[in-house]
């Protein structure tokens, strides 16, 4: 799957979870979930939990704590759903 | 994992440990009771002369049978001194009061226990096993630096 459909589903999965709105409007790789974004890390669980559903994948623990920007996300996603 | 080193294993004590027996504990649920006694201090002042055990009590309740019960349970041999348990979200419904001297008894089935966190869908009865509340709560278990 390429980068940037990646980002667009990445970017519905996160909506809920978000409260920086404005940082949300310009999320884009370099955005970290709990710094830029201000996702709790109670729902970053959710998060990764809805990409496992939503991509068809499975995340592991050391890939789950890796999983704090959106770079990142899209590394395993990527590699995940080739 | 049997219930007493279960109970032994909570963080909490009086007059803040809502938790009698667990009744029944697997790896997809518990099911533990509590009796609400008259002397406890909030119902002094909840509500002037008209004692019914607060909401946030109830939800209390809820998370230490339904959610920490079933974390030290799931957890077993990975807990440790350096676990800080804490409470992440509670989505609650609140459907009949519940008096001084009622034992309630709560029911939590897990819907997930993933990196740490483990929400339930919890219901709490009361003696004629009625809905008393309902809802859903998730906690974290973390590692202290």
């Amino acid at each position: 799957m390429k980068r940037e459909e990646i980002i667009e589903k990445l970017k519905t999965i996160v909506k809920p979870y978000v409260n920086n709105q404005e940082a949300y409007e310009n999320m884009n790789e370099s955005s970290d979930f709990i710094k830029d974004l201000g996702v709790n890390s109670a729902n970053l669980v959710d998060i990764v939990l809805d990409v496992e559903e939503q991509f068809n994948i499975v995340i592991d623990n050391p890939e789950m704590e890796r999983m704090l920007d959106v770079k990142t996300a899209i590394d395993i996603i990527e590699v995940k759903t080739e | 994992m049997d219930f007493k080193e279960i109970l032994s294993k909570l963080p909490y004590e009086k007059p803040f440990l809502f938790v009698d027996e667990l009744l029944n504990v697997d790896e997809n649920g518990v099911k533990g009771t509590y009796f609400f006694k008259e002397d406890l201090d909030f119902y002094k002042g909840h509500f002037k002369g008209n004692p019914v055990t607060p909401g946030v009590i109830l939800t209390e309740t809820m998370a230490q049978i339904g959610v920490v019960c079933l974390g030290i349970f799931l957890l077993n041999k990975d807990l440790n001194k350096n676990n800080i348990i804490t409470l992440t979200s509670t989505e609650m419904e609140f459907l009949k009061p519940v008096l001084p001297n009622e034992k309630v008894t709560v029911v939590s089935e897990k819907i997930y226990f993933r990196f740490g966190k483990l929400k339930c869908r919890v219901v709490m009865l009361n003696e004629v096993e009625e809905q008393v509340c309902k809802g859903t709560i998730s906690g974290m278990i973390l590692q202290q630096k």
